[in-house]
């Protein structure tokens, strides 16, 4: 039922004022998946999502949509394509939760449209697909950090976009509310097949949850492809600058990064 | 040392060198002659061509041509824009330390509006006339305004931010100089001269006047001089600050005491004059740093070059008239701010 | 297109439920405001030193002369309440503007140096130049839209940030404030009084020549405003999720700014900067209507209201005769304590 859309940066080139951020990166995002940016602080990680979604202009290449390029597309056409959850959204005071999510409806409203049936029943999903339904009359502020997570990520469901990117959705949550914002996004992807590019600064929850891998590194993309294929020690050690052993998590499957530090090593011979 | 690069987060620039005692004392040494010329050039310059001659006959208290006259009526008038630009100065100084806002200013901050309002109510309903009074008036109503627009500028997330608390400072002003004009409008016989009181000069000035408000500044500087070491700490945040031993509200109230006490007694003789509590600190940062221990001497020396040299130019540039003081520091000063404000990170404020 | 997985019927339900109620509820109080203004206007048209019937005041409107009422309701009266009612919508329509585009309600025009730019101009050319209506309004109009560029200009850097905007609005503010005084100083006596007055903002011996400019800039630029009402409502979430949503932030900023400067200049080259009544008036919307909804229509209600009141108590509320513009001064001073006392007893936030 959805469209799948192909998402690409070619030859991307991102930056602020003097500072060159992103070099020369080339990337498609696979459709349909879940794909994982993830590096050292300040590599460029918030800024290439940025680009993605037409917030930042690339100082060279561009970022493609369906073979059209995003720059040159309206930005409320391609807010019904594309949403993305900024790092720290801002919600004005004592605004309730029904409020909030009502708001992901303004790509699909001009001046003078009215509210239609349709906008209702986007605003419902998007509710009942967080199961924020309950918390409709209340404040935004009075939620804990995972609710109020959610309600966020309902806002921009109700934007109804084949595409959602999220700029670090689990950074300021406890590790309970993390799965549940990431269990959710893997929700939408099964269940809609929205394609999610999301930022994570934890390694461990990026291997278990992603499709897709990137890595970035000095400026450019270092490694990409699965989970199992990017996170090895030695791109570890490149992208991070950490040592590490890289094992199969006994609960997923997927890479377990355990980092090595100066102390708590155990010197024992370890079985290979 | 680490005190000076964590104190650096209100100051990108001035504090990675580390500044031998030496080269600061030298500073200060060219800071001390730089305000001994200006006030020479003070009392030589003005609406009225003067010669050295006369200048030092002035000195030796002769007054017999026109020329002496006008050297004699200098002195005095340079001696206020001396002892208030350093009240001034530190006043700046030490607002921005216990706001750790880079953009904290007497003027901006509502506090010179404040002792503005409670003068013209004591002199427009209770008939004040003593200049003493006017200075304890003006520092109460510059105490009050202070306690008003920190609980302002507190209110909302993030607490007092440089932003909030300049928004809340401006509105502030704003609200109290519509007092102000409601006290004044039906008076006529009063909207004259506080007309003039308002833009913030030094030309009253007389050796009364300078004497009556000296104790006051006196008592500024030394309580803000001991709050140095404390203020020093405080620009860590005031977790870290108790952390190191100190009482923070203790020193955060007594500092500001110090900061009303200098800027609410200027005022009440000069009219208030904005900017010098906030460019003089900044400037006097990139020669002394952040140790408060240098900065308050610093700050003080610059305030007084600067009102000096303020006052003088308003004397050359506008002849015959006088340009006052406070118009030459808001047209220098704002442009500064501005300059400020576009250096900083938009994240730092 | 994505599709919905569909929704619970209940709910879609109580979505819609939700909705109308909210907007119902807004548009009653949209609705009282809006009579209240109405009577006020009427009020001020019949009450003051002599008394004069509906029936008159309906007349004189309708252009029939009347003995006495002709020349008090019809020269006096009814311009000096058109003017209130025009100038108090475009403050408050302007006012609530900034405060919703810099998220914060104390970044209001008449703080962040708008307003000074108009008054400056204006001091100066009513005492310096000895200048007189209408040259006074022009003067005050290219000096507000000046003032905000050049304001803009000096806060673009990769963009504006809201932070940067008001403080170097405030900067400029001082200045000119300081250029206001410094020009007032040097005035002679009785030119003195009268600038005095116009720079608290003043209806005193309004003329049609003056109300006209105002109506028509409203009917210009409202629109202008009313129509990017839901950009302003994204703006509010940031600025990057407003552009996520398809807002042209910059654009609609750069369009909005300058539709509300230019509400404020004409309103301010007409009555003078009347103060606080954009300041005071979004955010005595807000507390009417709570939070969600757009709040433009309502604070330029509550700005009109506020005016019409604030002249009529200054005429007749005291002894003396104040302007409009003290009468609202001195309002915003309690108004701060409110804020200060309201909040730290619900524990809440600015």
């Amino acid at each position: 039922m959805t469209t799948y859309h192909t998402l690409a940066a070619e030859n991307l080139t991102l930056g602020y004022g003097d500072r060159v951020v992103v070099t020369s990166l080339d990337l498609a995002v696979p459709p349909g998946a879940i794909t994982v940016v993830v590096g050292a602080n300040a590599c460029g990680k918030s800024t290439l999502l940025r680009s993605l979604s037409r917030l930042l202009a690339p100082r060279e290449g561009r970022v493609v949509l369906d073979g059209k390029e995003v720059h040159r597309t309206p930005a409320k056409k391609l807010a019904r394509t594309l949403g993305l959850l900024p790092q720290s959204p801002v919600a004005p005071e004592g605004i309730t939760v029904l409020d909030l999510v009502s708001r992901g409806r303004h790509p699909h409203q001009g001046v003078f449209s009215r509210w239609t049936a349709a906008d209702d029943a986007a605003v419902a999903a998007a509710l009942e697909a967080t199961r924020t339904t309950d918390l409709a009359d209340r404040a935004v502020d009075e939620l804990s950090g995972g609710q109020r997570q959610r309600v966020w990520i309902a806002m921009a469901l109700a934007q109804q976009t084949d595409l959602l990117l999220l700029d670090e959705p689990t950074t300021f949550l406890d590790a309970s509310h993390q799965i549940e914002v990431l269990d959710l996004l893997t929700d939408l992807n099964r269940d809609r097949g929205t394609t999610i590019v999301m930022v994570l600064h934890d390694l461990n929850l990026a291997a278990r949850y992603a499709d897709h891998l990137i890595a970035l590194a000095g400026r450019r993309l270092h490694a990409s492809g699965t989970p199992a294929e990017v996170l090895t020690e030695e791109n570890v050690r490149t992208v991070f600058g950490l040592d590490s052993r890289v094992i199969e998590d006994p609960v997923s499957g997927r890479p377990l990064v355990l980092p090595i530090g100066r102390h708590h090593v155990r010197t024992a011979p370890a079985a290979t | 040392m680490t005190l000076t690069r964590t104190a650096a987060a209100t100051c990108p620039d001035a504090a990675l060198v580390r500044r031998p005692a030496r080269v600061r004392v030298l500073w200060l040494l060219v800071a001390v002659l730089a305000v001994a010329a200006l006030m020479v050039a003070s009392v030589a310059l003005g609406s009225r061509d003067v010669a050295w001659a006369d200048v030092w006959a002035a000195l030796g208290g002769a007054d017999r041509s026109l020329e002496e006259a006008a050297v004699t009526k200098r002195i005095p008038r340079t001696l206020l824009a001396v002892v208030t630009g350093a009240a001034l100065g530190v006043s700046g100084a030490v607002m921005q330390g216990v706001t750790r806002n880079p953009l904290a200013d007497p003027g901006i901050l509502g506090v010179n509006m404040g002792a503005s309002l409670a003068v013209i109510v004591a002199v427009a309903y209770f008939g004040l006339v003593s200049p003493t009074g006017y200075i304890w008036v003006a520092m109460g109503g510059a105490a009050a305004a202070a306690v008003f627009v920190y609980s302002i500028g507190s209110l909302g997330r993030g607490g007092a931010t440089p932003l909030k608390l300049a928004l809340a400072g401006t509105a502030t002003a704003a609200a109290f100089a519509s007092l102000v004009s409601a006290v004044v409008l039906p008076r006529n016989d009063i909207a004259g001269g506080f007309r003039l009181w308002q833009i913030g000069g030094v030309g009253g000035a007389s050796y009364e006047r300078i004497g009556q408000v000296l104790p006051f500044l006196a008592a500024g500087f030394a309580v803000c001089l001991l709050c140095a070491r404390a203020l020093n700490s405080l620009a860590l945040g005031d977790e870290l600050a108790a952390g190191l031993g100190e009482r923070v509200a203790v020193v955060r109230a007594t500092a500001a005491l110090g900061a009303v006490v200098l800027c609410g007694a200027s005022t009440a003789v000069t009219g208030p004059i904005g900017f010098v509590g906030l460019v003089v600190p900044h400037a006097c940062r990139l020669l002394a740093g952040v140790d408060h221990r240098w900065l308050l001497p610093f700050s003080a020396l610059g305030g007084a070059a600067l009102l000096v040299a303020a006052d003088v130019v308003g004397r050359v540039a506008a002849r015959p008239e006088d340009l006052e003081v406070g118009i030459v520091t808001a047209l220098i000063g704002a442009p500064f701010f501005i300059h400020i404000v576009r250096r900083q990170k938009v994240r730092d404020l | 297109m994505n599709a919905p997985a569909a929704a619970r019927p209940d709910v879609v339900q109580a979505v819609a439920r939700g909705r109308r109620r909210r907007a119902s509820r807004r548009l009653l109080i949209v609705l009282t405001l809006a009579a209240l203004v109405a009577a006020g206007f009427a009020v001020t048209l019949m009450a003051g030193r002599t008394f004069y019937p509906p029936e008159d005041v309906v007349r004189v409107i309708l252009g029939e002369r009347v003995p006495g009422a002709t020349f008090t309701v019809g020269r006096l009266r009814l311009p000096r309440a058109v003017l209130a009612v025009a100038a108090g919508f475009s403050f408050g329509l302007a006012g609530v503007t900034f405060q919703t585009m810099l998220r914060n309600p104390l970044a209001s025009p008449d703080i962040i140096g708008i307003s000074s730019g108009a008054s400056a101009a204006a001091a100066v050319a009513i005492v310096s130049f000895s200048l007189g209506g209408p040259e006074v309004s022009v003067f005050a109009i290219v000096s507000a839209l000046a003032v905000a560029m050049l304001i803009y200009a000096l806060a673009f850097r990769d963009g504006v940030a809201g932070t940067r905007l008001i403080l170097i609005g405030i900067g400029i503010s001082a200045m000119l404030e300081s250029l206001t005084a410094y020009v007032l100083s040097r005035a002679a006596e009785w030119d003195l009084q009268e600038a005095m007055r116009w720079l608290t903002g003043s209806l005193n011996g309004t003329t049609w020549q003056q109300v006209l400019p105002v109506l028509g800039a409203l009917a210009v630029l409202a629109p202008v405003l009313l129509s990017r009402a839901r950009d302003l409502s994204a703006m509010q979430l940031g600025d990057d999720t407003a552009a996520a949503l398809g807002v042209r932030v910059e654009r609609s900023r750069v369009a909005v700014i300058v539709a509300a400067v230019g509400l404020i200049a004409f309103a301010t080259a007409a009555a003078g900067p009347i103060a606080f009544v954009a300041f005071l008036s979004g955010p005595i919307a807000a507390r009417l209507l709570g939070p969600g909804g757009s709040l433009l229509v309502p604070a330029g209600l509550v700005g009109a209201l506020l005016v019409l009141a604030a002249d009529f108590a200054g005429q007749f509320a005291f002894g003396t005769r104040f302007p409009v513009g003290v009468i609202t001064g001195v309002l915003g001073a309690p108004y701060l304590v409110y804020l200060i006392v309201r909040t730290h007893r619900a524990g809440g936030s600015i």
